[in-house]
């Protein structure tokens, strides 16, 4: 298993970086990106908590989504079955991709069968994780992200930091600084008195696209939902851009992860009331696409469907961790976590940032590959409060924290620091009469340090640095207790 | 009531005061306590930071300890929130099925101290003074954990004397998390920087919660901010008197 995961560890793009709380440091001292943050997720977190409030039947509905998901999962293999039988007899074509590997050589190999040397992309969170366009790349294809989010972290040469919000982490004035420099590099440039006026920056991107969506011959998209029944893919976004894509060139290639299947069309009633509100704090989607295969003079005439594995039958296999496959990418639990809302996404070095991330790219990858990240979580639950498919995220973060602790365990012949720490503990806790004397060297030894204590030493110095330590008092409660005979003794009361 | 005092390991050795104080409230109520000199730790610290199977002992031994109390109060969420949603997760991976019945029959009995006085004792004004300017952060254990509710507040609410104020962004994570303040010690301060920020606005003199450790993390922080304000358990706040003065 070890090898097979290593080998996965490929397949999640951008997992070279260092482990979540070193990552976090330099992010968390950049007020700019703290500001930013900090407004944006306030925002959504204000905006979501008004739009689910007004539904009588949101708790009804959470349950409602939670149960069709829980049971696609239990029966993936029928309804992906399924699904391809839809599709291909609608006109689709389908593709099946083990590893990410596999999906970027069929996409490429697609790509290259139209003579095209360029794609519009839709935005997409499995392409993001198979880094499909630094494949296209090597391939010699351009793929030019469309939504605007996406196009400026492009643009930048960056990477996405919220699934939702892409440049969530980039105040108006940087993206204006963004699309002055590098617009003109990939197409149409920016005009050279380009405003930070939001109106400004969308006008300028809307001329910018609008020359990639007349051109293109070849369309890459993700897919929200499919439904088993009809072969249907559904795409929401919020600005048509993806709309664009999805009906002006002749080929549509859309990747999908194999968990977004849903066993029929009308599950979408759900999920279409769920989503938008837990992720953009808005009723309705201003666009929802729906296509089902291809249809003669209207859309692409060439549809293929590429069902991505990449470590998700992996992660079926595991009953309580499985439940991270229910996602439906809505970044509720992103917006309430308050480790997110400090670091920005970069900090979890996945395309999957924030509480989901933390739980589903380590079963992607494989616990070891990603061994900080479920450690990365105070645990405070809001996130699980906030999915709108009752996620159990504190449940799968401890469940993967003792994952990661077994499988070091199992590499290391020497045991760690914290292991040893660990061990310890557990033998002064396994009678009364340890941890009665612990505590009393404890408070033997805080005599001499007076109330508080302001440094600490070794791995506990990440405390002090700012915050004082309580000084254990000369009596435990339990020493209290037994001196004053259950506290009866009127002086001790 | 002959009630079980399950103080906790921490509380016993760092805060003695809040044993009192629950042990001085619960017998003003006029309820027999008891505190099982054998009880030691509930796990949780192993459980959230990965390390399950060290916990059984320790959850065998918990069942022994209280198995034959009527009912088990704690002054602390997150030790019961272990105790209720972790013990039975904890027994059915690693324990045998004598395990497993030990810790279905105690969990109902285990309660954290505000619920036990609002649900089981059916009382909100307990009878204490306490003539401050209080806020209270209700702690995540407590508020999504336990869903504890305004209990606390209920409480507190009747104490007399009190000049109680609303914390700003309360249910925002304070960054303690356990060991979480310790391995990722940078992202933990920057919460903790705004919880005190929240705290330091409300010109309070006396924050409060339900369980010393988050109480612990603030208050270090607050103490090294030398900001004047105190931090003080939920129980020691409902166990003064007018007598105290």
């Amino acid at each position: 298993m070890t090898s097979q995961r290593a080998h996965q560890r490929t397949n999640v793009v951008w997992l070279g970086s260092p482990s979540f709380p070193e990552a976090a440091k330099p992010l968390l001292r950049d007020e700019q990106l703290r500001s930013n943050l900090r407004r944006a997720t306030g925002t959504i977190r204000e905006r979501r908590l008004a739009v689910t409030g007004e539904l009588d039947d949101w708790e009804e509905l959470r349950t409602a989504g939670e149960a069709v998901k829980r049971r696609t999962l239990r029966h993936l293999d029928h309804y992906l079955e399924q699904l391809e039988a839809s599709v291909v007899r609608a006109g689709g074509q389908v593709h099946w991709a083990a590893d990410a590997e596999e999906a970027n050589r069929i996409v490429t190999r697609l790509v290259r069968e139209t003579g095209e040397r360029e794609v519009v992309k839709v935005k997409s969170m499995a392409t993001q994780e198979i880094g499909l366009n630094e494949a296209l790349a090597e391939a010699g294809i351009d793929a030019y992200e469309t939504d605007l989010a996406e196009l400026i972290v492009q643009l930048a040469d960056d990477r996405p930091s919220h699934i939702l919000v892409p440049a969530i982490h980039r105040n108006r004035a940087e993206i204006r600084e963004i699309f002055t420099a590098a617009m003109g590099r990939y197409g149409r440039p920016a005009p050279e008195d380009l405003t930070d006026d939001p109106a400004a920056l969308a006008e300028a991107a809307r001329l910018h696209l609008r020359e990639k969506f007349l051109r293109a011959k070849v369309a890459v998209s993700g897919a929200n939902f499919a439904s088993a029944d009809t072969g249907t893919v559904a795409v929401v976004e919020s600005e048509g851009n993806g709309r664009m894509c999805l009906t002006l060139p002749e080929t549509l290639i859309t990747v999908m992860g194999i968990e977004k299947v849903v066993p029929a069309f009308s599950d979408l009633e759900i999920f279409l009331q769920l989503l938008p509100r837990s992720s953009t704090g808005e009723r309705m989607n201003p666009y929802t696409s729906l296509w089902t295969g291809t249809t003669e003079g209207d859309g692409p005439s060439t549809f293929h469907l590429v069902l991505l594995d990449n470590g998700r039958t992996a992660t079926l296999a595991d009953a309580t961790g499985r439940q991270a496959l229910a996602c439906i990418r809505c970044s509720a639990c992103l917006n309430v976590c308050p480790v997110y809302e400090r670091t920005g996404g970069h900090a979890y070095g996945s395309v999957y940032p924030g509480p989901i991330g933390a739980v589903l790219t380590p079963q992607l990858v494989g616990v070891e590959n990603a061994a900080s990240l479920p450690f990365a979580s105070t645990l405070c639950g809001a996130c699980y409060d906030a999915c709108p498919v009752k996620i159990d995220i504190p449940e799968v973060l401890t469940h993967l924290r003792a994952q990661a602790v077994e499988s070091r365990r199992a590499r290391r012949k020497v045991p760690s620091a914290e292991a040893l720490v660990m061990k310890a503990a557990a033998a002064v806790f396994a009678t009364p009469g340890r941890l009665a004397a612990a505590q009393k060297a404890a408070g033997l030894g805080g005599r001499f340090l007076g109330d508080t204590v302001s440094r600490l030493p070794g791995p506990l110095s990440g405390w002090s640095d700012a915050r004082d330590a309580p000084v254990p008092p000369r009596e435990s409660f339990r020493a209290w207790w037994e001196r004053t005979e259950g506290g009866t003794d009127e002086e001790e009361r | 009531m002959r009630i079980a005092l399950f103080l906790t390991c921490f509380n016993d050795t760092v805060y003695p005061q809040t044993g009192k104080a629950v042990v001085r409230l619960l017998r003003r109520l006029g309820h027999e306590v008891d505190f099982p000199p054998a009880q030691t730790c509930c796990g949780q610290m192993h459980f959230n930071t990965g390390y399950r199977p060290e916990i059984v002992p320790m959850l065998r031994r918990f069942t022994e300890v209280f198995g034959g109390y009527e009912a088990v109060v704690a002054p602390s969420p997150s030790c019961v929130g272990m105790v209720r949603h972790e013990f039975p997760v904890v027994a059915r991976q690693y324990g045998d099925n004598a395990l497993r019945e030990a810790v279905d029959a105690v969990v109902p009995r285990v309660h954290e101290l505000s619920e036990f006085l609002v649900d089981e004792l059916k009382v909100t004004d307990v009878g204490a003074y306490y003539p401050h300017r209080v806020t209270y952060h209700p702690t995540c254990h407590s508020l999504r954990g336990l869903r504890s509710g305004d209990r606390p507040l209920r409480l507190l609410r009747e104490v007399r004397g009190i000049d109680l104020v609303e914390l700003p962004e309360a249910e925002s994570c304070c960054g303690f998390g356990g060991t979480f303040a310790l391995k990722n010690a940078a992202t933990s301060t920057a919460m903790l920087a705004d919880k005190m920020t929240c705290v330091r606005e409300t010109g309070a003199e006396v924050l409060s919660a339900a369980d010393n450790s988050c109480l612990m993390h603030i208050g270090g922080g607050l103490t090294r901010l030398s900001s004047g304000v105190r931090s003080v358990h939920l129980a020691e706040i409902l166990a003064s008197t007018e007598e105290d003065r």
